[in-house]
This record gives C-alpha cells, structure tokens and sequence, in this order.
C-alpha cells in the first residue's frame, strides 16, 4: 500500500511510553516507529504486561509519552487539545460505563457530542450519522433496547457503533474481544475488518486473538522485549518476529499455517 | 430518542404537579383557606376576608417558593454529586456538604460572641450566613474530591462525607459550649430547618443562589451525559474534565450552601429525589433528568411542609425532621427492591 501523506492517520517517531513517576520514570517499551494509513486495520500483539494498554493510552492522550513524537493526521499530539482530538480519535475501552441504563440509541448519538451545541441537541446531520453508524454493525433490532439488557457481545458493537458515530479518521479499541466466545471474537474482528474497507478509517485494535489478528489484519505491532516490531502479516513472519513471542517451550509457531501450535 | 417525546409529556405533568401542591400547600395551614380564594389573591383579585390575602402574600406565598427552591436545588445537588462521583449514594446531605454549612452557619451565630463584638457587627447580615454556608460547604466539598482523586473506591468516599459531618458537628458542640444560651438557642432552631421565617428580601436572596446554581447545572448537562460513560471516555469526546468538576462543584457549593443558610440542613430530599425520578422516568440522559429532578425536588418538599404544618392545627413540626422520616423509608424500600441501584 502506498503510504501518502493524506492519507496517514497515525505515526510515531522513536515514541517511548510508560509511566512518570516522582523519583524516576518506568519505561515500558521503547522505539516505537509505528504508520498507519486510513482504511487499515492494525492489531497491537503481545503478551500480558507488554504494554498493549500502555501504548494504546498513550496514542489516545490518555497518558502522555516520555519521549518521541505522535502525529494525529500530521498534528502532533501534544499541540492537539481534547476538543480538538476528539475529532480525531474515538475510543473503545474495557472500562465500565457509570450508567448502563442509557439506551442502545443514546449512548450512540453521545457519540455526536464533539459536533453538537452547548447542551448536546443533535441535528439531521448528527441523526443520519447515527444511524448510519447503527445500520454498519448491523444493531437496528436492539436500538431501543437498554444497555443492562444486552450480551456481552451485543454491547461491544454498540460501543462500536458510538464510536462510529464519532465519524473520526482513527479509531482505537482496547481487548475489544475479552469475554467474547470464539465465534463472537472472529466476529468482532471481522466487523472491524470490514468497517475499515467501507468507512476508509483506521482502525487499530489490541487483542490477544493472534491467529485471528494474523489472518485479518493489514499490520501487526508485536510488543516484544521493551519494544516495538512493525509490519506486516507476512513481513513479520518472514523475518521470524513471532517465532519467540512465546516461550519456545509450550507454544510454537509454525510459519507454515501461520499460527501458534502447542507443543 | 423515541422515548423522547414520552418523557417531555412525563416532564409538563411533573410541572403541573408543582403547581397544583404549590397551591395546595398556600390553602393549607393552621387556617385553611380555599383554592379559589388563594388564586384569587395571587393574581390580585378580590378576596373574601383581608386577613387570607396577608396571610398568603406576607406567609405562605415566600414559604412555598422556599419549598420549591430548596427542594428543587437540593434534588439537583444530588443529582450532580451521582454524577460526579459515580456513586447513587451520593448527596450534599450524605457527603457532609450540609455539615460543612452548619459549621460556617455555627460560626456565625456563636463565633460573633467569641471573636468580640467588632467582628459581629460583619457577621450577622443576612448575606454573611449565606457566604459563610456556601464556604462551609465548598470546603466540605473541595476535601472530598481530594479524597476521591486519591481513592477511587467511591465507599471510601462516602465514609469520608460521614467522617467530616461528625468532624464539623464536634467543632459545632465546642463553639456551642462557650456560646450564650440565646446565640445557642438560634443556632438549634436554624438546624431543625424551616421554610417559614424567610422575609421577602431573604427569599430574593435565595433565589438569586439558587438561579446562578441551577443555571450552571443545565450548562453542564451535556458533559454530565459524557461523564455517564466513566472519565477517560468523556474526555475522548472532547469533555474538559477538570473545568467541568470546577463548575459542577461551584453549582453544587452554591445550591447546597445558601439553602443550608436560609432552611436549615434539610436531609434526603437530595438522595432521594433523583431516585424517585428515575422510578417514574427511567432515563439516563440529563436533558431529561434535570428539569424532572427540579420539579420532583420541588413537589417533595412541597408535600413535606404540608405535612410539617399539620393542616388545622396550630402545630407545625421542623421540616428536617419530616423530610428524614419520609426520605429514609423511602431509600431504604429503594434499596432492598432493587438491591442495585440503577443509573
């Protein structure tokens, strides 16, 4: 894929993230050269406590990085205030909402808040974007439903459709498949695949699903040691990047099938 | 969305409502006098006897549209503070912002005495007890949200509250020990809340709190509504969290602190209000909330201070009182038929 520069919705150069503390500061990964470009969808591997949530909190303003540079859209995101960003980046995260007694519909159209007036009141403009976020991942029967009343499954595409109807050129979610069965994880991540093909945004994700993100995803970022390795599918498999992501003796990759095997 | 339309039906009822026990509560009293009567002497018709028309307009008129603000900012107060600290418990009673009120109250009436009689002349206006409130009660509440930055458990958070009522009670009993028994006695008559004893330029002053309040609570509905999906959402959506908990604490500060001053620490209608509402309206959305809130608060206060006037009698009971006997029951049955409280 030709990378110009329009069309890039997220770079980072040399980024090194982790936490400032008083005394000193804990570096989780660093190095982190990283390009995605709108219409791809990009998987962040690693085992846990690599950092996935780290660096996705940090590329999403939550937590600042201690060294190296972030472009939003080639805005740097240290220049870009929340208001501003929120036109740029919606998120999906594991946390739990305060009030799950919002309907399908109205947690959705919160989405529009970073375009409406000053007590939130939604135009035609904000209603057919809804909608339309409501028809991609395919929730028109459950719309009216309360989100107490939804399966796990169920509440994750409407996360996803609020954060569709943000209509921003990046979206990032954390785990979006934990607590997910089999079928429901390809599913998630099948809907994400095919959301960055009809919508054009770029959809970065981190997931613990490798054979799945493998199979689906345009890019990987492999959290590995306190750094970053970056490409694609078949790039990091060609230069043996997944072979020690695991330790060798339980779990194997075998780079003829493309997926991890135990031993 | 489609609900909509339901729950501004649901609001103009809630509205009617207010009227109706607002009339109700001005016909009611030690002597009862007829609806038609009332209306007639509000909007400057002829009355049948004198005495009902000084009655309503020098008595009961200011009562009632104290009862209407100080259920309504109460309520709202509340509202806010759920919000706020993710927690269906919270309320400016429960958090110990009414405590923080009586101290500042406390010191207005006994201090004057301890701190020489220059010192009195300044304090006891009637804007001084409202000043001295609300800074009580911002204090309280700038202490809890120390708290809360630091322990994100909201139980913790409550105990907290408790921790600075009984703080703040125990320097009330100092200042209460070496006060004369006349500044004593305001000071206990304040704290079993009235309505009543309001003069119109007292009323006036209220409301004028009251206003700046609840027009700061409806400018923060929208990020009220973003906060209902927890911090780090909201701020993805372009919310200013800190510039919002600024305000939402100053609305809360203001509505709480000057109805304290003038009513006297009046506990539950907060709580339970937006409870209640939620019962009749089961939305989340604040756009709806908080005008139903302010017309619930509104009409529970109402009905509290008719019954506190015990119609017929020459009785009248304190209103903090009525409020906690009818407030109480009423989390508690919350409580236990739901088991969880629902945003």
């Amino acid at each position: 894929m030709s990378s110009k520069n329009s069309n890039k919705v997220l770079k980072t150069e040399d980024l090194t993230i982790g936490y400032k503390k008083k005394s000193h500061r804990e570096i989780v990964a660093s190095g982190i050269n990283i390009e995605i470009n709108a219409g791809e969808l990009v998987a962040v591997i690693g085992v846990n406590g690599s950092g996935k949530s780290t660096l996705l909190k940090t590329l999403s303003g939550i937590i600042q990085n201690i060294d190296g540079e972030i472009f939003i859209s080639n805005n740097s995101l240290l220049n870009t205030t929340p208001d501003k960003l929120s036109k740029y980046i919606s998120l999906v995260l594991t946390e739990q909402l305060l009030s799950k007694n919002l309907s399908v519909i109205e947690l959705i159209a919160l989405g529009r808040q970073p375009y409406t007036n000053w007590i939130g009141s939604l135009t035609k403009r904000d209603l057919k974007q809804i909608m339309y976020a409501i028809q991609l991942v395919n929730i028109e029967e459950i719309k009216n439903k309360k989100c107490h009343e939804l399966s796990d499954g169920q509440f994750q595409k409407v996360l996803i459709a609020r954060a569709l109807a943000q209509d921003t050129p990046l979206i990032i979610l954390d785990e979006p498949t934990t607590h997910l069965d089999l079928y429901h994880k390809a599913y998630v991540l099948k809907l994400l695949q095919k959301l960055s093909r009809e919508t054009n945004k770029a959809i970065l994700f981190a997931s613990h699903e490798i054979n799945l993100a493998l199979q689906l995803c345009d890019k990987l970022v492999i959290l590995k040691d306190k750094t970053a390795l970056f490409g694609t599918p078949a790039e990091l498999i060609e230069n043996g990047a997944l072979n020690d992501l695991f330790p060798k003796e339980l779990i194997q990759f075998d780079s003829k099938t493309s997926s991890f095997k135990i031993k | 969305m489609l609900n909509q339309k339901k729950y501004t039906l649901a609001i103009i009822l809630l509205f009617l409502a207010v009227v109706v026990t607002a009339l109700l509560n001005i016909s009611l009293g030690s002597v009862n006098i007829p609806i038609q009567e009332v209306a007639s002497s509000l909007f400057g018709f002829k009355v049948e006897k004198d005495t009902w028309r000084y009655i309503i307009l020098n008595y009961r008129l200011p009562k009632a549209i104290t009862a209407i603000i100080t259920g309504s900012g109460l309520a709202v107060s509340g509202l806010l503070m759920q919000t706020l600290f993710r927690n269906p418990l919270a309320g400016p009673y429960v958090l110990g912002l009414s405590s923080g009120a009586s101290l500042g109250v406390a010191i207005v009436f006994m201090g004057a005495s301890l701190f020489g009689a220059s010192f009195a002349g300044i304090l006891l206006s009637e804007w001084s007890l409202v000043v001295a409130s609300s800074l009580g009660s911002l204090m309280v509440l700038f202490a809890v949200i120390l708290a809360s930055i630091r322990l994100r458990d909201t139980m913790a958070i409550l105990i907290i509250g408790l921790m600075f009522a009984s703080l703040t009670a125990a320097i009330v009993s100092v200042l209460a020990y070496f006060s004369p028994a006349s500044k004593l006695q305001q000071y206990v008559f304040w704290s079993y809340g009235s309505l009543g004893d309001l003069s119109w330029d007292e009323v006036l002053i209220l409301g004028l709190f009251w206003f700046v309040g609840i027009l700061i609570s409806i400018g923060s509905i929208k990020n009220l509504n973003s906060l209902l999906l927890g911090e780090h959402y909201a701020r993805s959506l372009g919310t200013n969290i800190k510039k919002n908990r600024f305000m939402i604490i100053i609305a809360t500060s203001l509505l709480a602190g000057s109805i304290t001053a003038f009513a006297g620490p009046i506990a539950f209608v907060g709580l339970a209000v937006p409870h209640l509402i939620r019962q009749i309206i089961p939305s989340a959305n604040h756009i709806t909330l908080v005008p139903a809130v302010i017309f619930g608060g509104a009409i529970l206060m109402l009905i509290c201070d008719i019954i506190a006037q015990l119609p017929g009698s020459e009785f009248s009971l304190p209103i903090n009182a009525i409020t906690s006997i009818i407030g109480a029951p009423v989390v508690i049955w919350l409580l236990v038929r739901k088991r969880k409280f629902n945003f």
